[in-house]
């Protein structure tokens, strides 16, 4: 069994900052990453993309490759294409790469699993055609891959504005984009137009996008309050109502609906260590417990970027630093005054680089209606389980997601709740008349993705697996 | 319905899959999920609960909507298996068969 001071999982920003970091302290560190190639979400496919024009994605993207360049450069061991199905608290990491399992300890290990998209429940959302913003931007960092029109955007949030503008780049129309920003939302953030003033590269960057798809001409709807999306068997079109006119549906046609409501942590192995998690008012998602230098409540992990609740790739970058410094500072890789030297202007950095968060939050939260679907919409969409039958199964007294998943099977399917988990625990939540927090979510436990029989022998030693295959024959 | 975008400066070599006994051209280092979509394909699966057709969702990992049957074996995740010559893909119907 391999045994290492540092794992990393996770080669997004944060990352690829702590593998650097770490290293450039002369201590070995393991990098997986289940992606063929480093980057994450954000910087995906930087070193392969076709679309090598800058103005194309944007520098906010390009910024990827001193990330990048750092790994390639340092001797790190990164491992692309690595799924890491299994964690113990004793720092046990199962991998699996190309069907061969292996089992590597960590002394200490830097979860860097990064976000995904919220899910999007609207009556429809399952048909084919309709898929996250998100989506639609890793086809088109990672193939040039655009959605012919035409190609309906809803939703809210930064990343739509920027999908729909990398398409207009990339020559490809957006016929409409369909904003659920509530209109109280813009007056509630306003309180934290101090922090905003802060950030102001990034309201900057905001509303140069905008202008940039009204100069197109873009046909934006705003103030949406409900959405629907309709077909037989694949997406045909996308139908909208408006608080100026609400009751009344309008409709257009579309064979791309790509939906956003912003991104949440991903939290299936800080949540499988049974790691504290708290559940965020402020960003509508559970958030799992660490310190401000990325320390969990779980012994010997870190927890850096997205995955500790979201701030963005910057935030993410100086987060993977201060972890892997945290961590080399608790190995007595380097001593107290210079894990304080150093992580003093990270902690600065952070402050900065976060002060825009509460005023983006608030500004793109989405309400009430989008996160408590009406009874007709599938919520869980590996089970097929409506929104209906969970406030069913709440009615009935039961008290929290892992007793409705054995009523509903919802929860059950191979995506392990990701797509369902937050929207079950706020249902639930409001049905019982208890807080979120005490709702709860999903018990999660390895595997963290299916995994196959095969794949799970492999990781045996050999002389287990001669001795398996006698007692097998005899 | 998507399409690649016409990039003329683009050097990338194409590889060539087999869909459900057609030949489909991809972009080497494109995932099977993406290689699909981009030559027309909209329907990955239907599922084991209503047989309702799926297509892909996110993309990246967490959905499980682009569950394919690759080069023999089902529920493989569409958008985390990158193409290779010759791979044989093939849509997925309902649950899994277990007949092997």
């Amino acid at each position: 069994m391999k045994r290492v001071p540092l794992a990393i999982i996770g080669a997004g920003p944060a990352g690829m900052a702590a593998a650097a970091t770490a290293t450039r302290k002369g201590l070995e560190v393991v990098i997986f990453d289940e992606q063929p190639a480093p980057g994450g979400q954000i910087y995906r496919a930087l070193e392969s993309t076709p679309l090598r024009d800058p103005v194309l994605l944007g520098s906010d993207y390009w910024h990827g490759s001193e990330l990048i360049d750092a790994l390639r450069r340092e001797s790190i061991d990164y491992r692309p294409g690595h799924m890491v199905w299994q964690l113990t608290r004793e720092g046990e990491i199962g991998v699996i790469a190309d069907d061969i399992a292996e089992v590597v300890v960590a002394e200490r290990v830097i979860l860097a699993t990064g976000a995904q998209e919220r899910p999007f429940p609207i009556a429809g959302w399952t048909l084919p055609g309709v898929m996250g913003a998100g989506a639609a931007q890793v086809l088109l960092k990672t193939s040039g891959v655009a959605a012919q029109a035409p190609v309906v955007l809803a939703g809210s949030g930064p990343l739509l504005y920027l999908v729909a503008a990398q398409y207009l780049r990339a020559g490809s129309p957006i016929e409409a984009i369909l904003e659920t920003t509530p209109r109280g939302n813009y007056r509630r953030a306003m309180t934290y137009v101090g922090g905003a003033a802060r950030g102001w590269r990034y309201l900057q960057k905001g509303l140069s996008l905008l202008r940039e798809l009204k100069r197109a001409g873009v046909r934006h709807v705003r103030d949406v309050t409900a959405l629907r999306a309709v077909g037989e068997g694949r997406l045909a079109g996308v139908e909208w109502q408006t608080g100026a006119k609400p009751g009344i549906w309008q409709a257009c046609e579309a064979t791309t609906l790509l939906l956003h409501h912003g991104v949440i942590p991903n939290i299936q192995m800080t949540r499988a260590l049974s790691g504290e998690h708290d559940w965020s008012d402020q960003q509508l998602c559970w958030i799992p417990r660490r310190d401000s230098d990325g320390r969990s409540d779980i012994d010997g992990f870190y927890v850096a970027g997205d995955s500790g609740g979201v701030g963005g790739a910057r935030v993410a970058e100086t987060q993977g630093s201060l972890a892997a410094l945290a961590a080399l500072a608790s190995l007595d890789h380097i001593d107290t005054p210079t894990f304080e030297r150093e992580a003093q202007p990270l902690r600065r950095a952070l402050a900065s680089e976060s002060a825009i968060r509460p005023f983006l939050d608030t500004l793109y939260r989405p309400a009430d209606t989008w996160r408590h679907p009406s009874d007709d919409v599938v919520v869980c969409r590996c089970e097929e389980v409506t929104a209906g039958e969970i406030r069913r199964v709440a009615k009935l007294g039961c008290s929290g997601p892992n007793q409705m998943k054995s009523f509903t099977r919802c929860g059950m399917g191979p995506c392990q709740g990701r797509m369902c988990g937050v929207t079950v625990s706020e249902l639930l939540a409001r049905e019982s008349g208890q807080s979120v927090e005490a709702t709860g979510y999903y018990r999660l436990r390895p595997p963290f993705k299916p995994i196959t029989l095969g794949q799970l022998a492999s990781a045996a030693e050999p002389a287990e697996k001669a001795h398996r295959s006698e007692t097998e024959v005899s | 319905m998507f399409a690649y975008l016409k990039q003329p400066d683009d050097r990338t070599e194409n590889v060539i899959i087999d869909y459900e006994g057609k030949a489909l051209s991809a972009r080497a280092g494109d995932t099977v999920a993406a290689a699909l979509l981009a030559s027309g394909v909209d329907v990955f699966r239907t599922t084991p609960v209503s047989q309702s057709p799926r297509a892909p969702w996110c993309m990246m990992g967490a959905c499980f909507d682009c569950l394919l049957e690759i080069d023999g074996v089902p529920n493989r995740q569409g958008c985390q298996v990158v193409v290779a010559q010759g791979m044989k893909v093939a849509h997925q119907k309902g649950a899994r068969r277990i007949d092997s």
